[in-house]
């Protein structure tokens, strides 16, 4: 690239010609100048600032929790699930819709106004121009996605409280751990956050004055959705952009599962500098001189949308020999992660019932597990999954034993819902120092890693 | 030393695909010259001004910008302003905040003239903190002007300048463009109206289907041989009518009317003969109120290039 911040060695000499190309560093202030003055950039960073911990305010104060959402059942119990919960949603909807709002109008706005002209005569360098539109809107997103992570926090953390995080393999997380574990999972939401922002640039720019270019990266996020409550292949989960909104999961249990949060990061950042390339690529060479042309056309979609799906083709096939090709959920990951939750949440228990304290390895889980009661091969997602799971107790000869339905989704989340004896996984209320809480071994998330277990 | 050219254009050629938007196109501009550029649509004004914005470079032929030559897009020197296809505005912004982020953009390019004087140049300081949003087509272009004189350019590049503007707002207008044509900087326009050109402009380009029908000073268009029709209302519009008919060199047209109760007289003359029948009026003590060519020669030439066109 050859824009640079200079300051004051803007010219640039051809022969006896003075050319004066504005600095990059003047040009973003002119660009972030420009979209703060629009009223939806002003509305959005509000709302990213003060909406969360309304949010977040509201439901810890109200008796139904959003149980569907990962951590959602413990936003009475720490403030640190307000701003998980928060995450959850935000990659799902809130985070490619500000990426729309924001990369994807960046280009676009200019050919809307008629404004490429004007723009060109004062920086005379496209380049420079394109440099300076990117790093402003990427700005503007950092502004956004920091204060959906400070309002959500703080206010948590001020209405509910600075206390332990239960894992998603049911061990707690101390208030300092979780601290980190939030920031680190917020973090990595930003490689896919990223990457819808590029695909919302090229989508500016390839297509033009088309509301489609607005709307492109909320419609991709939205197909990814789609498509990752499909069957697919692990591998070709993995390959897409959105992957790393899904694996930030992996760092709530102990050990974190790595594997799938650093393909899913890197992947990201791969799409990332693609789409940028893309899209500058179709800019530079955009003709300016016809101002009926926006730049969208034919040529530009396909330079644009075919490398894309090239790009997702490769990911697949590079992915495909580290994590196999089947749905990654089988019988002996589900047992293991069921049992191995199990004994921590029991310890939990214990602990809230003031009984004398087991260790896991005491405790001995093991879990048998069945899916369709045996009318079909014990993997894949399903709602059919049952568990039996037992355990012992010093100094009793006789092994405990519980069920549990599991509904495990095409991700690895499931959630175990507790079958009996009511005595250990019923639904009752346990005093805990933060008031009352639900058994916790009545209903519990959990997460099952879809790489290869090691 | 000479002062160079403020342009200085040989054989322009340029193509967009098969189309040929400029044919060997000359051109010669000097600093403080109120230049106009007319032509039918399509004739290739916008284009011939976007090359000396810089937008876009000639396929073939040679351009000198202020003495630089220019043989790439986006290159030319410091000391060129101006806009076409209308002035670049943001209408989320107030009218000066445009110009403020602009002036921060250029940086030391702008250090010449502030913003509150570029505003008051161009009448619009009453509306200086409001948002261009709500602005008219005529506000808009007199704010692109304040744009463009923010960076004190040495060579002013204006396309349809006058579009939208009221009698105020042109007024404004032509003080700063003919200021600025005395301090030197040399002007560019393109314009579909011929009053306005003829009003402002020293020199006028004729362009026609991408060449150059005619360049040079007004006055030329107008051949002392070459018949004009003209107004004349008079003190006595009989006897006017009669000396008319009497003097060589002059014909009345049918189309005569009536303009506040006085018969308006029509007569198609050269400048000879229209300098006979003005004799003979007032050697009749007949008052001439008012006398004036029904169409421009500038507008004449332009009809004439248009209809040649549509012959072609």
């Amino acid at each position: 690239m050859t824009a640079t911040a200079a300051t004051d060695t803007s010219a640039v000499t051809a022969g006896t010609l003075v050319v004066r190309k504005v600095p990059v560093s003047r040009g973003y202030r002119f660009e972030l100048v420009k979209l703060l003055s629009q009223w939806r950039v002003r509305v959005l960073i509000i709302a990213c600032w003060l909406a969360p911990a309304a949010f977040v305010a509201i439901i810890s104060q109200q008796a139904s929790l959003p149980v569907d959402t990962l951590f959602g059942r413990m936003m009475h119990a720490t403030g640190w699930a307000g701003p998980l919960v928060l995450l959850g949603f935000s990659g799902s909807w809130a985070l490619p819709l500000l990426t729309s709002l924001v990369a994807g109008d960046v280009f676009a706005s200019e050919d809307r106004l008629g404004t490429w002209r004007h723009l060109l005569v004062a920086v005379r360098s496209p380049r420079r121009i394109f440099v300076s539109k990117a790093l402003a809107s990427l700005s503007i997103i950092l502004v956004l996605v920091i204060g959906l992570v400070v309002s959500s926090t703080v206010s948590g953390l001020l209405v509910v409280g600075n206390r332990e995080l239960i894992g998603l393999d049911g061990h707690l997380l101390s208030p300092g751990h979780a601290a980190g574990a939030v920031l680190l999972a917020w973090l990595c939401a930003l490689a896919p956050t990223l990457a819808l922002a590029a695909i919302g640039l090229l989508g500016s720019v390839a297509l033009g004055r088309s509301p489609m270019g607005l709307l492109l990266p909320a419609v991709v996020a939205l197909a990814m959705q789609i498509v990752q409550q499909l069957p697919v292949p692990v591998a070709f989960r993995l390959a897409l952009p959105g992957y790393a909104f899904i694996s930030w999961n992996g760092l709530f249990t102990s050990p974190a599962q790595r594997g799938p949060l650093l393909i899913g990061v890197a992947v990201s950042l791969v799409w990332t500098i693609v789409a940028t390339g893309l899209a500058y690529f179709l800019f530079v060479r955009r003709d300016f001189t016809n101002p009926t042309n926006d730049g969208s056309g034919r040529r530009a979609l396909t330079a644009g949308l075919l490398p894309l799906v090239g790009l997702l083709v490769v990911s697949t096939a590079v992915i495909a020999p580290v994590s196999g090709v089947g749905s990654g959920i089988d019988q002996d990951k589900v047992q293991k992660a069921v049992a191995t939750e199990f004994a921590h949440l029991y310890r939990l228990q214990t602990k809230q019932l003031n009984r004398a304290d087991v260790t896991e390895e005491q405790l001995q889980s093991a879990a048998e597990c069945t899916k369709g009661g045996d009318q079909v091969a014990a993997k894949g997602p399903g709602n059919d999954w049952r568990c039996v799971i037992s355990w012992h107790i010093p100094g009793v000869e006789v092994a405990g034993s519980a069920i549990y339905q599991l509904d495990i989704n095409p991700l690895g989340r499931y959630v175990s819902d507790g079958d009996g004896p009511k005595e250990v996984n019923g639904f009752f209320l346990v005093r805990t120092p933060s008031g009352d809480e639900p058994n916790p071994l009545w209903q519990f998330d959990g997460n099952i890693e879809l790489l290869p277990a090691k | 030393m000479d002062t160079p050219p403020a342009v200085r254009a040989r054989g322009i050629t340029k193509y967009f695909g098969e189309v040929v938007a400029l044919d060997g196109v000359d051109l010669d501009v000097a600093p403080g010259q109120i230049h106009g550029i007319v032509g039918p649509n399509g004739a290739g004004k916008t284009t011939l001004l976007g090359l000396l914005l810089g937008l876009a470079v000639a396929d073939r032929g040679t351009l000198e910008i202020l003495g630089t030559p220019v043989g790439r897009a986006l290159a030319v020197p410091v000391g060129v302003a101006g806009f076409v296809d209308g002035p670049g505005l943001y209408p989320s912004m107030t009218a000066r905040q445009n110009l403020a982020a602009l002036a921060a953009l250029r940086g030391d390019e702008t250090q010449t003239m502030n913003i509150d004087e570029a505003i008051a140049q161009v009448g619009l300081t009453d509306v200086a903190d409001d948002r261009v949003r709500g602005f008219s087509l005529g506000m808009r272009q007199r704010l692109g002007l304040a744009a463009a004189l923010l960076t004190k350019p040495r060579l002013l590049i204006l396309d349809e300048p006058s579009n939208g503007l009221d009698p105020a707002g042109k007024k404004h207008v032509y003080g700063v463009l003919t200021r600025l044509a005395a301090d030197g900087t040399a002007v560019m326009l393109s314009s579909h109206r011929m009053d306005d050109v003829e009003q402002l402009c020293s020199e006028v380009t004729i362009l026609s289907a991408g060449r150059v029908a005619f360049s040079g000073p007004i006055s030329k268009l107008a051949s002392e041989d070459s018949e004009l029709d003209y107004r004349v209302l008079t003190s006595n519009p009989a006897a006017a009518r009669r000396i008319a008919r009497q003097t060589n060199g002059i014909r009345l047209r049918d189309e005569d009317t009536v303009k506040d109760g006085v018969e308006l007289l029509v007569i198609s003359a050269t400048i000879p003969a229209l300098d006979e029948f003005v004799k003979r009026l007032v050697e009749e003590e007949i008052a001439v109120r008012e006398l004036a060519p029904v169409v421009s020669p500038l507008e004449a030439a332009f009809l004439a290039l248009t209809e040649q066109q549509e012959n072609n």
